[in-house]
This record gives C-alpha cells, structure tokens and sequence, in this order.
C-alpha cells in the first residue's frame, strides 16, 4: 500500500481545512506567523489611532450623556487595541517594537482615521458608518484560523455593537432635530460616505494577498465582497434617516439583488495610504507625543516595583 | 530612555460567583497590583468578572504540542472509563 507522507505544511494547512484553530506554541509557516503579526499588529494600531479623532469631540459633546457614552467608547478602543497587542504577542512580536513601527511610520494603521472629524455629526458617522464597516470586517475574523486574534476578536465584536448603535442614535437625533442640524447629519454622511468604502482596501483584482490570506482563513471574504455587503446594509439604514448617500451611480439590481454603485477614488485613497491625507502627520505626531511623554510614568512604575521588590526581601531576610 | 518592557501577565477571571477563573488574555504591568488593576480596565468594563487572578507570563509551564500523541491519544481506547461502556438492564433503575 502507499503510504502518504504529508508535509509539516501540509498537516498544517490540512488542519486549518478542516476548521481547527491553530494555538501559539504550534508549528505555523514563517509566512503565516509574518502576515498574522502585520495584519493584527495593523488593526492593533487601528484602535490606538482611531481613539484620536474621537478624543477630538470628548470636551465638546453637546450633552453629559453624550459624553460619558463617547468617554465610555474611546476606553473600548483602547482595550481593543490591547487586546489585539496581546494576541500579536503571543507570535512572538515584541509590543515595544510594534509601538517602535507605528510610531516611525513602518506600520500602517487605518486609513479613516487620517479623516478630520468637523462636527458632532462626525461621531455619528464614525460610530454608524466606520464601525459599522469595522464590524463587517471583524465578524468574520472571530473564526479566524489564529486561536488568540479569534478569541480577541469575539470580544472586540461584543463591544462594537454598542459603537454602532451609539452612532446611528447621534445621527438619528440629528435627522429628527432643526433643519441645520439635518443639513449637519448630511454633510456628514457626504464627507464619510466614501472614506469609509475605502476601508475594506483596494479592489480584488489589485489585493494580490488576498488568495493566500483566505486560504490560511486569515481572511474570510474579499474586499469587493465585503464593500458590496457594506453598501447593501447602509443604504437603507440612509434612507431610514432620510439622507442622501453621495453617490450618482447608486441604484438598485434586481438581477443581482443588491446595490451597483460607483467607483471609489483610488488616487485618494492611495495618497493617503502613503501618508499624504488631511491628517497623517498629526495622528502620528499625536501618537508619539503621547508615548514620549508617558515614558517617565513607565519608567517610574519600574524603578518602584524593583524597589519594592528588594523591599520586601530585606524584610524576609531579616524575618 | 530605558527601553525595557513592563512584563507581561496572564489574566484569569472569575465571571461569577461559584464558577471557576478562565483565562481571558494578557497585559503588560510593572506590578502584580498594577497588572491587577489593569486587568479591571481592560478585561472587566461590562461586569465580565468578580474576582481577578494575575500571573506573570514567564511562570506559566505549558506542554509541548508535539507531545500532544503520547500525551492525550493513550486515553482513546480506555472507554471503559466511561459510564456509557457498561450495559445497564432495563429493570435496574437509579443507576
């Protein structure tokens, strides 16, 4: 009989075929570890990043509840990015040099976030059209292949729902206030609308990684195919709200039971990816401000533990 | 600048009273007081837990995956071990 003789990639792509999770002390490809630590590293960096043009609206939101709520948001973000860190971790990235990448541009982080945030109108739309995007992103990942960023993503995605909501809520209360507060909510919509189709990255036909990625199941649907997804869902959601979304070529297909809608500009989008958008520079400027700045707070918290440390074994020894 | 890391913790909660603590990730701390009170922040902000354990990462010993055959696979054929291997009578009850 003939025996076959499966290769350490084989079983592992044989494992990964048959749903199973692949666990931190596993053998993985080096490409598979590499791409793993980039892609979660980069959404890490997404949640640190994107606290910022929230942060932005936290001493001007229009009410004490509304401030608590965003206050309550901005925190989420920063946990997720916490635990996307940690789960980055686990492969073995160090989270002093994913910091070191972020801050000297080497990373990337999500490009919606080099978007100025204007108006109160702006929350809303980050919170009903960015997270929402987020979210159809990130659903599919808690079936990730990599235990950790599975597990990671199945708290992020509890947690993104009430982002959502909390921004549909801003957006409807504006649609339902004065004329000028509609007109905010629209201009709103038109200043986001096509930023935030840009987040599900180039089109299929220019995402050369994206065949490797759905095989590893690191990658669940393409980019069309969740932009499509995305459009679909939001249009109506407009149109509750009674705001036009900007997009002339928008129209319903009945053969295909869902939206066509128009081309993104991917001049932009590539501008901004090679860190030429409204907002690149203080973004990162913000980001390292703040780690430089916090660096005597991290340094103190060791020098007392060591000293408390020694401490209490001075007092052992003399016990 | 020093560049060296707050060391890392494993978390464990309790979610509620009468359960067992799981493990729900990690955290960098100077301390074990700081890495609790992170593990709040960070693991609990929607009444996930009511008791927090934290252990530093680098005292975890975990078993190596290429042992996982000689580890779990002898247990395969002990199905003697459980309840469902032994042929019950119908009249037998509470057994």
């Amino acid at each position: 009989m003939e025996t076959l003789e499966l290769t350490q990639e084989e079983q592992f792509q044989a494992r990964i075929d048959a749903d199973m999770r692949i666990e931190p002390k596993d053998w993985m490809p080096d490409a598979y570890r590499k791409t793993l630590i980039r892609q979660i590293s980069q959404h890490a960096h997404s949640e640190l990043v994107g606290m910022l043009p929230e942060g932005n609206w936290i001493t001007r939101a229009p009410s004490l509840k509304r401030k608590s709520i965003l206050l309550a948001k901005v925190q989420d973000e920063a946990g997720h990015g916490l635990y996307l860190y940690s789960a980055a971790e686990t492969l073995g990235a160090s989270r002093d040099q994913m910091l070191a990448d972020l801050h000297s541009g080497k990373a990337k982080y999500s490009s919606i976030f080099n978007y100025p945030t204007l108006s109160w109108a702006d929350m809303g739309c980050v919170g009903w059209l960015v997270d929402g995007a987020a979210i159809l992103n990130q659903v599919p990942l808690c079936r990730t292949s990599y235990g950790p960023y599975a597990r990671a993503m199945v708290r992020v995605c509890k947690e993104e729902s009430f982002h959502q909501r909390q921004g549909f809520e801003i957006m409807q209360t504006l649609c339902e206030g004065s004329p000028e507060q509609k007109a905010m909510a629209q201009e709103g919509l038109n200043r986001w609308w096509w930023p935030t189709l840009m987040m599900f990255g180039p089109k299929d036909s220019e995402s050369p990684n994206t065949e490797q990625s759905m095989k590893w199941r690191i990658k669940r649907f393409t980019n069309d195919e969740l932009r499509q997804k995305f459009v679909d869902m939001m249009v109506p959601q407009a149109e509750f709200l009674g705001l036009t979304v900007p997009d002339p070529n928008l129209k319903w297909n009945e053969a295909k039971q869902g939206y066509d809608f128009g081309d993104v500009d991917w001049e932009e989008f590539w501008n901004v990816v090679k860190g030429n958008g409204m907002c690149n520079q203080e973004r990162l400027q913000a980001r390292v401000q703040a780690h430089e700045e916090g660096a005597w707070v991290r340094e103190a918290a060791l020098a007392h533990a060591e000293k408390r440390k020694q401490r209490e074994a001075a007092k052992a020894v003399a016990a | 600048m020093s560049q060296k890391e707050w060391p890392l913790w494993e978390v464990f909660i309790r979610s509620k009273q009468g359960l067992d603590h799981k493990h729900v990730g990690s955290l960098h701390a100077a301390d074990a007081e700081m890495a609790i009170q992170n593990a709040r922040d960070v693991y609990t902000r929607r009444l996930e837990g009511v008791s927090i354990w934290v252990v530093e990462s680098k005292h975890v010993h975990a078993s190596n995956p290429d042992d996982a055959a000689a580890f779990y696979e002898p247990a395969n054929d002990k199905i003697y071990r459980h309840p469902t291997f032994y042929q019950v009578p119908d009249s037998i009850k509470h057994m």
